[in-house]
């Protein structure tokens, strides 16, 4: 029983991250109908940023609890390189076929895969001491890492936040008319160019956040960002591109399909992840919340 | 497509003092410059396939890199399993690996357009990769597979000649001959009726089916004859680089095939071809100079985009011969 | 002889019924008008009987066959094409490949990969023949998107017609267009369309172009045929005139 808790626990914690990261490549695609080829090294850019500022305020030292407070670090980074790359590389293309998006957005993932390598050098980067400092919590006859649960509370939060920002607030109001119909909102007095780049920032927050909190569990490594990017796409084709519903349901379906892949059938973990996703495609090809 | 129609006259005018040039080439420069060209050539036998989906069909995939791996990895499994070394069936069965693989992807694919059908390319490439990470014991895993010199047309490489001659000479000639055939049989089809819907297809979906052209069909036809195109690429190049590795399966492989086929100029015919070779000289370059060489091609993508889409042909030939308004924005 | 009639055929999104059970019916060899306001079905209905739409219910009978079920591409070849109101022709292609491409289309020889549209010269005559009657014979080598707005109206019908159809669905064939070139674009479609025998439907808004050059005119509203007359019946509808032009009978 206790093993079954662990797994679920895994899969929350895996669906988190994974929420973070398609849920901004969704709220991206859903306002702006941009795909950034990318996003999987923006993700990559918060992990790395984070866990350079832990590991320079830590300088060897014990962790104290106001080191927590550098997690965002991370995701305002990824946020800050998202708010260059829109004005400059994706909004000239706005008016030009879609193609051009995947190709420069492509180009973009070349760059910021060397930039990384460049700036951090070819090892990985650790912050594994927030992890070890939070120790593991006990129930029943197992334990489980402390950080991990945080990290699973993050994602709630950041689920709980976004649904609020996008019905709750005018901000998701101005987003919401922009995706369903841009140059109606532009007529009422929306600035689209300015919801453009907020939309954008927001989703390479997203990513960003996703990778600074799972930093310290499994620590900044190059090529961290493609591999996320491919399992994002997986959620976002089960989950349909531009939904959030989407994205959280489909972080949920792959994270609890991989956890207990992996557990009980390594060798066809991402084969039944691929499956699943081309079954999805064949019966509801824009994805379970997807429009077609 | 760009409408500066060639006629065949003309087409064969500019090819035959090429054609001449790199016949002669061999006598000309030293052998490891002849094997530079001739992976120039194979990318661009890829691109040629890359780009009847992408400039006439108006298809972007970001998963080509599946189709050269299965042309490449059918050479490796006919070496280990069936202990023969003749490059036709090397050339047979890369056709047929690639053309299976592009039929199935290719019939996932086709009922989706421009960002999605990108998507799930690049992803179902990855299935592949994936794949050939998962059975090492098959595909001997990142170490890869060796790949002997083939014999072709039946006669073997010559006792006591030396590998690097073998391929700066004979085995030159006869990627070089499959190079101009399979140039001249990708001109026939993209000027053929065939062609001319692929074509009718990318500029106007809706009207292409209500002038009787059965879209997804069409795609999937495209698709098939572009991934063969691209196997037997493969096929060529793995004899060439003795050895395959997944990393012709992942997609940041699949990536540099829409990369030099857009360096080239995606918009003109001859455009994949010469980007498929600049593109060779390019990384090779960038990769003798420096670890930084992603971010190299990742720079000149961004810039290619911005300020000069129609790639190398293309602006050449707008800046030559100034033809009429239409072309993809 | 009734050509094509729709028995009930209907068609909502969501709260709005587009088309609201419509038995609309075209008569073979007759020059129908269909006009209504903006939003009123018209190209809905269209787009019903072409197959790009599947309806909510009702049936679609062509030459007494139930097509309400049948694919684009075999409704183009029992003998129905359109044109469309927002101009779709093949930009990137020559106005002779335009045409090219529907007579290659019709003639079932687009599957040839390997020989040269180029080569086959019935098809090439062809298709300058039928630029000749558009008019557009000087524009053969142009790619269509150089083309000046009417021209490419006239190409979208030409690309129809080069189908040989028996019907014909002409969707605001003189939009966009300025007012003195919609008389030549109607004239050169009217007598095609006449010396051709073909059956020809056009949703049109210019009320001048409508009762010049229809045998009969069919006038919706709100998803329903508000009424179904010849010109100078129509014209002394009061109902239809006030609903759909704002004036009462008069000129």
């Amino acid at each position: 029983m206790d093993t079954i808790v662990i797994h679920a626990l895994n899969s929350l914690l895996y669906a988190s991250v994974l929420f973070l990261i398609a849920g901004g490549l969704s709220l991206i695609y859903g306002v702006m109908r941009i795909v950034n080829l990318a996003h999987g090294n923006l993700y990559a850019v918060g992990a790395y940023a984070t866990a350079w500022a832990v590991g320079r305020a830590l300088g060897g030292g014990q962790p104290s609890l106001t080191l927590y407070l550098l997690l965002p670090v991370g995701a305002v980074t990824a946020a800050a390189v998202g708010a260059v790359i829109e004005p400059t590389l994706l909004r000239p293309l706005y008016k030009r076929a879609e193609e051009y998006q995947l190709l420069i957005t492509f180009g973009l993932l070349l760059i910021l895969e060397d930039l990384l390598r460049f700036i951090w050098g070819p090892y990985p980067l650790s912050a594994s001491g927030l992890y070890e400092a939070l120790g593991s919590l006990s129930f029943g006859e197992s334990v489980y890492p402390g950080y991990n649960l945080v990290v699973i509370l993050v994602g709630g939060i950041a689920a709980v936040a976004l649904w609020a920002l996008i019905y709750k607030t005018k901000f998701g109001v101005m987003l919401r008319a922009t995706s369903q119909d841009k140059r109606m909102a532009s007529a009422l007095g929306v600035n689209v160019n300015r919801v453009y780049l907020q939309a954008f920032t927001l989703g390479c927050f997203m990513a960003g956040l996703g990778g600074a909190i799972i930093v310290p569990q499994q620590g900044a490594v190059l090529g961290m960002g493609v591999d996320a990017l491919i399992l994002a796409f997986v959620v976002v084709v089960i989950g349909g591109l531009g939904s959030l519903e989407g994205a959280l349901l489909g972080a949920l379906m792959v994270g609890i399909v991989r956890e207990f892949g992996i557990a009980f059938f390594p060798e066809v973990e991402l084969a039944i992840l691929y499956f699943m996703a081309a079954v999805v495609l064949l019966i509801r090809p824009a994805g379970l919340f997807g429009h077609a | 497509m760009n409408l500066i129609s060639v006629s065949p006259k003309q087409a064969l005018l500019y090819a035959i003092p090429i054609a001449g040039v790199l016949l002669f080439l061999p006598l000309l420069i030293e052998p490891y410059q002849v094997t530079l060209l001739e992976y120039g050539l194979i990318f661009a036998i890829a691109a040629l396939g890359f780009n009847l989906l992408l400039g006439y069909t108006g298809l972007l995939s970001f998963g080509h890199s599946a189709y050269f791996g299965m042309g490449a990895y059918a050479v490796a499994f006919i070496v280990k399993y069936l202990n023969v070394t003749s490059m036709e069936v090397f050339l047979l069965g890369g056709a047929l690996a690639s053309a299976g693989i592009a039929a199935l992807f290719g019939f996932l694919c086709v009922r989706y357009t421009r960002i999605f059908f990108g998507i799930l390319t690049m992803a179902l490439s990855q299935v592949l990769w994936s794949l050939a990470f998962k059975f090492y014991w098959v595909t001997g895993g990142t170490d890869g597979l060796r790949v002997p010199t083939p014999s072709l047309l039946g006669v073997p490489i010559p006792q006591g000649e030396e590998k690097m001659i073998f391929l700066a000479h004979r085995y030159y000639y006869y990627v070089l001959i499959i190079f101009f055939l399979s140039a001249a049989v990708m001109w026939l089809i993209v000027h053929s009726p065939f062609g001319k819907a692929l074509q009718a297809i990318r500029d106007n979906e809706t009207r292409a089916e209500f002038v009787g052209v059965q879209v997804w069909h069409y795609r999937w036809i495209a698709f098939l004859v572009s991934g063969i195109y691209t196997g037997l690429a493969g096929t060529l190049w793995v004899p060439l680089n003795g050895l395959t590795t997944p990393d012709i399966l992942h997609w940041t492989f699949s990536g540099k095939i829409v990369f030099f086929t857009v360096l080239g100029g995606f918009q003109t015919f001859t455009g994949p071809i010469i980007g498929g070779v600049v593109y060779n000289y390019l990384e090779t370059y960038a990769v003798g100079h420096t670890v930084y060489w992603q971010m190299v091609l990742g720079v000149v993508l961004v810039l290619l985009v911005l300020v000069l889409p129609a790639g190398i042909a293309g602006t050449a030939e707008r800046l030559i011969l100034k033809p009429e308004k239409g072309g993809l924005k | 002889m009734i050509l094509l009639e729709t028995k009930s055929l209907a068609k909502s999104f969501g709260d709005m019924h587009a088309v609201n059970h419509v038995n609309f019916s075209v008569a073979q060899g007759e020059l129908l008008a269909l006009i209504g306001s903006n939003g009123a079905g018209k190209t809905t209905l269209v787009n019903l009987i072409s197959g790009l739409l599947q309806p909510d219910s009702g049936t679609i009978l062509f030459k007494g066959a139930d097509i309400t079920a049948m694919s684009v591409h075999d409704r183009i070849k029992t003998g129905i094409a359109r044109s469309f109101q927002l101009v779709t022709v093949f930009d990137q292609l020559s106005a002779l490949d335009n045409i090219e491409l529907a007579v290659f289309s019709r003639e079932a020889k687009t599957r040839r990969l390997f020989s040269l549209a180029s080569s086959d010269h019935a098809v090439r005559e062809e298709a300058r023949e039928v630029l000749r009657e558009f008019g557009l014979e000087d524009r053969a080598a142009r790619a269509a998107g150089g083309l000046a707005q009417g021209e490419r109206k006239l190409l979208d019908v030409a690309v129809a017609y080069a189908l040989q159809p028996q019907l014909l669905f002409l969707d605001e064939p003189t939009s966009g267009v300025s007012t003195r070139e919609k008389a030549p674009i109607m004239d050169i479609i009217t007598s095609i369309v006449r010396s051709g025998k073909i059956t020809a439907v056009i949703i049109e808004h210019d009320m001048d172009v409508v009762f010049k050059y229809s045998d009969r005119i069919v006038a919706m509203h709100e998803g329903t045929i508000l009424a179904d007359g010849t010109p100078d019946e129509i014209r002394r509808n009061d109902h239809v005139t006030t609903t759909l032009l704002g004036t009462t009978s008069s000129s």
